[in-house]
């Protein structure tokens, strides 16, 4: 008992600082944990949570038998791999080729240039997309036509969409990716690169032998802690971009969950959607988190 | 052959040069291209004959935007979320990564309160539930919705822990010391010299809180409530007639007319562009000290 009220007399202070963020999360992060259980109820608005009659798994069941719901998990797999796949591409060799230009205010302007899309909010991007790829007065199709090309309609054609959203995600986020791999490739020990060039290889040699290995740590690191967005197609960018026409093809789980949900009023179904998705990407981020420890001895904290 | 070679390097260094030079230009092209259009007239716009610069220059559609009660009143909604969100969040996160950045000798508790908070970004209740919470709260249709739900940054407040962390152990012992307690200890040595860290973390979450749209149309009700990206993704994105009365149906047309979208784009976007040149000088710093540590 002593003890413990020694501690509490020292520690009293922290736990105090700690309290106004846990009250907040506990609210805010917690509490609706707690409304899960309305995955397996036939949740009633004016009911609320504890009035409403829970009815097992069959929520789960809809889910099952909904004719459309393989066709979501798919495109939010496809496009999500893509994209991770492109995000992991792009950077990297931008990074490299940067890292190659030899005046440092160059390579500064360069960085500053690309990554400020990054800044810029997906209603923003998405006005400016629309209005670049508009089928009849876009910039981009003007540019086709002068090769005769017919007008595409980007955003309305089942064949185009999800291409135009890796790349248009791809068009927001890699410069943003390429500043942690200029930091690693500055921090490769220059005289590798002058033991190499003893040894007659060539810079593209060198960019083989000597840059990539030295990037692999990040590499490696960059690609499992991604595993976790495995489920995580953009909903922020097809929410604005897509539209009924497109739904085969862009319908993502979020997308879903919110039509369900907060458009139909379907809570106990939108509910038991995102429980599934939120259990997945649960498993997901640990195995990607555990799998960062152990190979990059990665630590969150 | 050692001629031969530098020859070739330095055709690769030109063609890298101007390569690099093209992306960065992609990059900026869609955003000078809106710029073009929204200083050009009606007309010209529509007509598809803007490329990069103004055709017909005119400020008309500029003022059109400032000219509607509906966006400046969405303009300032947004001003104020994010002075009071950005406050309120940056308190949060420098109380918080405090006691945290302890270790489990000086504060037993650490390693599970840490685990209360890295939780939240490994699961959460999912859409749904997250909004009638906040609807049981009676939160709706307030600016409370937009600005407490993710008040506490988990990644901010790591990335500052760990700020903390790097910090000499000595200036903390010294200060406890010299007699002061652990709240005068945070504000008169890790406060100041954290002040880069907290830049960084600032900036983002002033840039986070501008950007942000979703949680607005979820937790607004009434279109007045809804600050500036919600109301352009209303206005601007999907064109929702649901929002607008029958009488207004034309003006909503013209409003949203190819030159006074691009307009309207272009000014919610200026106050990043502001800010982005002071982000730049200290952000690089703060994502490598976030995403790699050694």
């Amino acid at each position: 008992m002593n003890v413990l009220t020694r501690m509490w007399k020292r520690e009293w202070p922290l736990h105090m600082m700690l309290l106004p963020g846990l009250i907040l999360v506990l609210i805010f992060c917690y509490y609706p944990m707690a409304g899960i259980m309305m995955a397996f109820q036939k949740y009633i608005p004016n009911k609320g949570l504890f009035g409403s009659p829970f009815i097992g798994m069959k929520n789960f069941q809809l889910l099952i038998e909904y004719p459309d719901i393989g066709r979501v998990f798919l495109n939010t797999i496809y496009i999500a791999v893509m994209k991770i796949i492109a995000g992991l591409i792009v950077p990297i060799t931008i990074a490299i080729l940067l890292n190659e230009l030899r005046k440092e205010w160059v390579k500064r302007t360069f960085q500053t240039l690309v990554y400020l899309p990054h800044f810029l909010s997906w209603v923003l991007l998405s006005g400016i997309l629309v209005d670049i790829l508009s089928p009849s007065s876009g910039i981009m199709n003007q540019f086709l036509s002068i090769f005769g090309i017919k007008p595409i309609f980007f955003l309305g054609d089942n064949a185009w969409f999800p291409y135009v959203m890796v790349i248009s995600d791809v068009w927001k986020e890699f410069g943003f990716g390429t500043i942690v791999y200029l930091a690693a490739l500055t921090g490769i020990n220059p005289s590798l690169y002058e033991a190499a060039e003893i040894d007659g290889a060539g810079r593209f040699k060198q960019i083989l032998n000597v840059t990539l290995p030295g990037m692999m740590p990040i590499i490696i690191l960059m690609l499992t802690l991604n595993i976790g967005n495995v489920l995580n197609a953009g909903f922020e960018q097809i929410f604005n971009l897509y539209s009924p026409p497109v739904y085969e093809s862009a319908d993502i789980i979020d997308t879903f969950v919110y039509r369900m949900g907060v458009q139909q009023a379907q809570f106990g179904f939108a509910t038991a959607v995102g429980l599934l998705k939120s259990i997945v990407s649960f498993i997901f981020i640990s195995v990607s988190y555990v799998l960062a420890y152990r190979i990059a001895n990665y630590r969150i904290f | 052959m050692h001629h031969n070679k530098s020859w070739s390097r330095k055709l690769f260094l030109v063609c890298n040069f101007i390569f690099l030079a093209f992306v960065s230009f992609l990059c900026l092209m869609p955003i000078i291209h809106i710029l073009a259009i929204s200083f050009s007239s009606g007309q010209a716009a529509s007509a598809g004959k803007v490329l990069l610069w103004p055709v017909e220059f005119t400020t008309a559609a500029y003022e059109n935007v400032f000219g509607k009660p509906e966006y400046l009143r969405a303009f300032w909604i947004s001003i104020q979320r994010v002075v009071l969100g950005t406050t309120i969040s940056m308190a949060l996160t420098i109380i918080t990564a405090y006691p945290l950045s302890k270790d489990s000798r000086q504060f037993r508790l650490r390693t599970f309160y840490a685990w209360v908070f890295v939780f939240t970004i490994l699961f959460s209740g999912g859409l749904i539930p997250t909004y009638t919470t906040i609807k049981s709260l009676g939160m709706i249709d307030t600016i409370w919705a937009l600005v407490l739900p993710g008040a506490v940054a988990v990644f901010n407040v790591i990335l500052l822990l760990n700020f903390y962390r790097s910090l000499p152990k000595e200036l903390e012992e010294s200060s406890r010391i010299d007699g002061a307690g652990h709240f005068k200890t945070l504000w008169k040595i890790y406060v100041p010299l954290s002040l880069p860290a907290l830049a960084t973390t600032g900036l983002f979450t002033m840039v986070g809180h501008w950007n942000s749209w979703f949680d607005g149309m979820l937790y607004m009700n009434h279109t007045e409530n809804y600050p500036l990206q919600t109301f352009l993704q209303t206005v601007i994105v999907k064109l929702d007639f649901r929002f607008i009365k029958a009488e207004n149906i034309e003006l909503a047309l013209k409003v949203s007319d190819r030159t006074s979208r691009a307009a309207q784009i272009f000014v919610a976007a200026f106050p990043i562009l502001i800010v982005y040149p002071f982000m730049q000088r200290f952000f690089i710093k703060g994502i490598v000290m976030g995403s790699v540590k050694e």
